[in-house]
């Protein structure tokens, strides 16, 4: 045997593993969701496939349908939201934050990160209440006469969502601008730009692949997350995490629940699919 | 500008910092509902918490699956960079791709797939399949950090180990780990803190024996309580506690 054999049989040995691993509770699962999702339910039997029926029926039930553009909707507003309110914090604390004092603010930042996802939904209903701190507030300081209601809302749950990725977003996008080289600026400068336009026309787009990364990651959590709407938006509308749950729970229907998580992955997929040219995972 | 900035700074820290503070401060509530007015300090929540058999035990599955799942991941993780860095193998960039797969993948889409399978072959939801779950998230991460660390300074060192002499094994324990000590550490504990905090794969694939999010969760359902503030403040206080103390010591050498 060759010494590249050996190298080759040592190397696969290795490798081996982690492979059937991946296999048999990755690639296997997955298969047999798809499968799942091609047959259907007659009673409380699983009928084996296979047929397309869930799928037309997903996007001919009304109620199905709207999950999916519900989905779409608050992942959306999410994702632009949090890149408006994020890019600035970044640059502050790259750019006007004093040297000494930026990984403290960085952190500080990133700080509710640390606590666990379900309770940081919680401490939100906590805060959104018509009893919390917020409205409270807001009617001591003479701003509002009667609490509002956005708990169990569409609101609260963009709220509860923009929390998480405005961190997100802001730990990308920091380390997008930490990289540039303040020459670009200074350049800019010296050739005549306002503040206003260095900042528009020079360092912003240099951000975009910090700024994309970031984007995708929120669209991808976002729109797979369960938790943040089910506690903070709760059942006023459903999004589709929250519709795979119901299937999976109530309706013990998992051919339908597999479909559907086929549609929110070929959502994300298309997602990736628009932003691969700016992705630079591998710096995440 | 400079005054806009500072305004906007703080307008965000709060916006940041709201949740988490009003979480802790209303821990310490003396009364019934963790909202304003703050009616004085107790520590009785706490007590309660501490004392709740159901939290501990859920604390401690937590602890299992966490440092279980991640161990495993690890190992799994380190044999496999190990492997694709020694040898070109036939179809090595798609191995590559198949092992970090899973990361693409939303976890519930992960969890649903596995709950079918454990249903096809008759295994039960148990904290051993939350686990199994949560190796198959933490896998690729692990895997690809350590990867990511090896470099042909590495490498060398490892052809040069194995021409001297050295077992497999021992050119693996001896000579790659402690060279990739750092990789391995911030692998392990971003696996620990991954599957510490996850949720769905645990919700969906425990019954009995819960993990503390999906306990946390069941909390909820009786509405808010002081009581789910202290437990929620114990977990932040702990992570951030060993943030900064990861931050202060295994990170900060690594970086110098």
């Amino acid at each position: 045997m060759s010494i590249e054999q050996t190298e080759r049989r040592a190397g696969a040995a290795l490798v081996a593993p982690a492979l059937l691993w991946t296999v048999a509770f990755f690639v296997l699962p997955f298969a047999a969701m798809i499968w799942m999702s091609l047959s259907h339910l007659e009673g409380r039997e699983v009928v084996s496939g296979p047929g397309i029926g869930n799928y037309l029926r997903i996007f001919t039930e009304p109620s199905l349908l709207r999950g999916i553009r519900v989905s779409l909707e608050i992942t959306a507003i999410v994702t632009v939201l949090s890149v408006i309110l994020a890019w600035p914090l970044a640059w502050i604390i790259a750019t006007r934050v004093p040297p000494k004092w930026r990984r403290l603010a960085l952190m500080l930042a990133v700080l509710p990160f640390w606590t666990s996802y379900v309770v940081r939904s919680y401490s939100w209903a906590l805060v959104l209440g018509e009893n919390g701190i917020v409205m409270q507030g807001l009617i001591q300081l003479g701003l509002l006469e009667q609490p509002l209601q956005i708990m169990a809302t569409r609101t609260a749950t963009i709220i509860g969502f923009v929390h998480f990725f405005v961190m997100l977003l802001t730990l990308t996008i920091y380390s997008n601008l930490v990289q540039l080289s303040p020459n670009y600026a200074r350049a800019a400068e010296d050739l005549g730009a306002s503040r206003w336009q260095v900042i528009r026309l020079v360092i912003l787009p240099l951000t975009l692949p910090g700024v994309i990364t970031g984007a995708f990651l929120t669209f991808v959590l976002c729109i797979g997350d369960y938790i943040t709407p089910q506690i903070l938006g709760g059942n006023s509308e459903l999004t589709l995490p929250q519709l795979i749950m119901l299937q999976l729970g109530r309706r013990g229907d998992y051919p339908m629940a597999s479909a559907l998580a086929v549609v929110l992955m070929v959502l994300v997929t298309l997602a990736y699919a628009a932003c691969a040219r700016w992705l630079k995972m591998e710096r995440v | 500008m400079r005054i806009l900035s500072w305004a906007y700074l703080v307008l965000l820290f709060l916006f940041i910092l709201l949740p988490v503070g009003a979480l802790v401060v209303f821990s310490f509530q003396d009364g019934r509902l963790p909202v304003p007015p703050f009616k004085g300090f107790t520590l009785e929540w706490y007590a309660k918490v501490i004392a709740d058999r159901d939290l501990m035990a859920a604390l401690w599955n937590s602890f299992l699956v966490a440092f279980g799942s991640s161990a495993l991941a690890l190992v799994l993780g380190f044999l496999a960079a190990s492997g694709l860095a020694r040898v070109a193998l036939p179809g090595s960039v798609l191995l590559r791709g198949l092992l970090i797969a899973p990361m693409t993948v939303s976890y519930l889409i992960i969890a649903l797939g596995l709950l079918q399978v454990f249903n096809a072959v008759g295994v039960r939801p148990s904290l051993l399949s939350t686990g199994i779950g949560h190796v198959v998230i933490n896998l690729p991460l692990c895997f690809s950090i350590i990867y990511a660390a090896m470099g042909e300074h590495q490498r060398n060192a490892l052809r040069a180990a194995r021409d001297l002499g050295a077992r497999e094994w021992q050119v693996l324990a001896l000579i790659s780990a402690p060279m990739l000590a750092p990789a391995l550490a911030a692998a392990f504990f971003l696996s620990v803190t991954f599957s510490w905090d996850e949720f769905i794969i645990a919700f969906l694939l425990t019954r009995f024996d819960v993990t503390l999010p999906v306990e946390i969760w069941s909390m909820l359902r009786s509405g808010l309580s002081p009581a789910t503030n202290a437990i929620g403040s114990l977990v932040f206080l702990v992570s951030v506690a060993v943030v900064v103390t990861l931050e202060f010591t295994l990170f900060r050498k690594s970086r110098s």
